[in-house]
């Protein structure tokens, strides 16, 4: 616990750091807002620290991460810290700026033209870098791959009569749990439910392991993966896809026709049926989305406190806060990855169940 | 770009990242790890069923023996009685018998000795009449001697052998 407590205390004064870089970096009185967008936001390179914030010889370490792009029928590969080399770089005939983490195609001198609302209306190349979001999915990747890889060792090569022991110890009552309290109650069917079982671990793990690397405040981790529409989006349309994909004639005669209601109400219920299709993995998608974002958001506002309040004094409070929020999203990352598991094997149940 | 627009790149990253993340860790790691699981819960419910008749074959064999024992027991007051009744009736057989031999012998004693004491008192009979004889022939030498005598003697012995 002390150790804990050591850790958050370092992060408040690197974070706090790093947000008074920002500060003088922009010149202009402290932006709550803007900053706290940056962090929830993607970039493409990965802050690491900043040393000598404000001062004359202030550097940061970053990472830089591959930029792929895809413009003209052609693929143009390069190291996001080109872009502080040279600010505008050639893309065959075009050329391309980075501004506020988004790339827009530019004619040779770099010119961004903005509407009344101060968007920017260039036209952007179809963008596949590797983005902070997307080299922390990676890493979150090697992470699973690395856990539950081992973990299968340990089952393989000590059988699965002996006793667990070690990283077993730590997978094996979660994966039990999921089996168990979630895939089995919900998925009548043992075959079914075993069908099932691969997608919804790796879901549950998968959503569990990179809302977790997004409460770590330190490098690698503080992206906004899982609080990132785009994810929460990807996972959404793979449970409805799941959810429709392998439903019964028994759902979709359901859905469709309603048997055994009034043909008043039925023209009601089967546009609502139908609706509720798409609103199921809809809710999915914003539940996860909006829920960490939230987390997120809150954080980085407690930790603005100082900065607004432009007062040392300030700073118990926030690290008080700020410490009992830490404890909430830690309760709130396995929160979530258990309701959005959950709520696709329910829907998934609810597909493929035989009629009572 | 608002937090709520959907970024292509990162959608396309999610996507294949998870299907890979998928199909990798169900043959690397769910496979075998539930595979383990369900070889792990199959065993103790084997076991357990095992058990289960392992202990009723105990409690069967447990009456069995309580059933043998009971056998046994019956068996043995079945031989006891039928001994006692074996015993007795030979006691009273034999009392019957003995009860039987015992009145035959004191029969015959009684015959026998019925038939002694006859046979006695005709020995008897006999040497008092032998006796008789010669007392008779005795005196009737001695008193005969004489003539008187000899009348009254005679007289007086008629008179006494109205005994018989």
């Amino acid at each position: 616990m002390r150790l804990f407590i050591c850790l958050f205390v370092l992060f408040f004064a690197v974070g706090g750091r790093a947000v008074a870089e920002e500060l003088t970096e922009h010149g202009e009185e402290f932006n709550a807002t803007e900053m706290i967008m940056h962090h929830i936001g993607d970039s493409h390179e990965w802050h690491i620290i900043s040393f000598n914030a404000g001062a004359e010889n202030e550097f940061s370490v970053t990472m830089p991460l591959p930029v792929i792009l895809w413009h003209n029928n052609g693929l143009h590969v390069f190291m996001s810290s080109k872009f502080h080399n040279e600010k505008i770089i050639a893309l065959g005939d075009d050329y391309a700026v980075l501004e506020h983490g988004h790339i827009y195609i530019t004619d040779a001198s770099g010119t961004l033209v903005h509407d009344e609302n101060g968007a920017v209306t260039n036209a952007s190349p179809l963008d596949f870098s590797i983005t902070r979001n997307v080299a922390s999915m990676l890493l979150g990747f090697a992470i699973l791959l690395l856990l539950f890889g081992t973990a299968a060792n340990g089952y393989a090569k000590r059988g699965g009569l002996s006793v667990p022991k070690g990283i077993q110890l730590l997978v094996e009552p979660a994966v039990l749990f999921i089996r168990d309290d979630i895939v089995r109650e919900q998925i009548h069917s043992k075959r079914k439910a075993d069908f099932f079982m691969p997608y919804l671990l790796t879901l549950f793990f998968f959503i569990l392991i990179n809302n977790l690397i997004g409460l770590v405040p330190f490098f690698p981790g503080a992206s906004n993966l899982s609080g990132n529409i785009s994810f929460t989006l990807t996972l959404a349309v793979i449970s409805f896809l799941t959810i429709n994909i392998f439903a019964s004639k028994n759902y979709w005669k359901h859905t469709f026709l309603a048997p055994g209601i009034p043909l008043p109400i039925k023209i009601f219920i089967v546009p609502v049926e139908i609706i509720g299709l798409f609103t199921k993995p809809f809710a999915l998608m914003l539940r996860l989305f909006a829920n960490i974002t939230a987390g997120h958001i809150i954080i980085l506002s407690l930790t603005s406190i100082v900065f607004v309040l432009g007062t040392v004094a300030a700073s118990p409070l926030t690290i008080i806060l700020s410490l009992m929020m830490y404890c909430l999203e830690f309760l709130v990352a396995f929160l979530q990855a258990y309701i959005f598991t959950l709520l696709t094997t329910l829907f998934i149940g609810i597909a493929v169940n035989d009629a009572h | 770009m608002g937090i709520l627009t959907p970024d292509p790149g990162l959608v396309f990253w999610t996507t294949l990242s998870f299907v890979i993340l998928l199909l990798i860790l169900r043959k690397v790691a769910w496979k075998p790890i539930l595979r383990a699981l369900k070889v792990r819960e199959e065993y103790i419910e084997f076991s357990l069923r095992d058990a289960a008749q392992a202990k009723m074959e105990i409690a069967r064999i447990g009456e069995r023996q309580k059933e043998i024992v009971e056998e046994g027991r019956r068996q043995r007051d079945d031989i006891i009685r039928e001994a006692r009744d074996l015993k007795d009736g030979i006691i009273r057989e034999a009392k019957e018998a003995a009860q039987k031999e015992a009145v035959r012998i004191i029969q015959q004693t009684h015959e026998q000795m019925e038939r002694e004491k006859k046979e006695a008192i005709l020995g008897i009979q006999q040497q008092i009449s032998e006796l008789s004889l010669e007392i008779a022939s005795k005196i009737l030498r001695e008193e005969l001697s004489s003539d008187i005598r000899q009348k009254s003697v005679i007289k007086q012995h008629l008179q006494d052998f109205t005994f018989n």
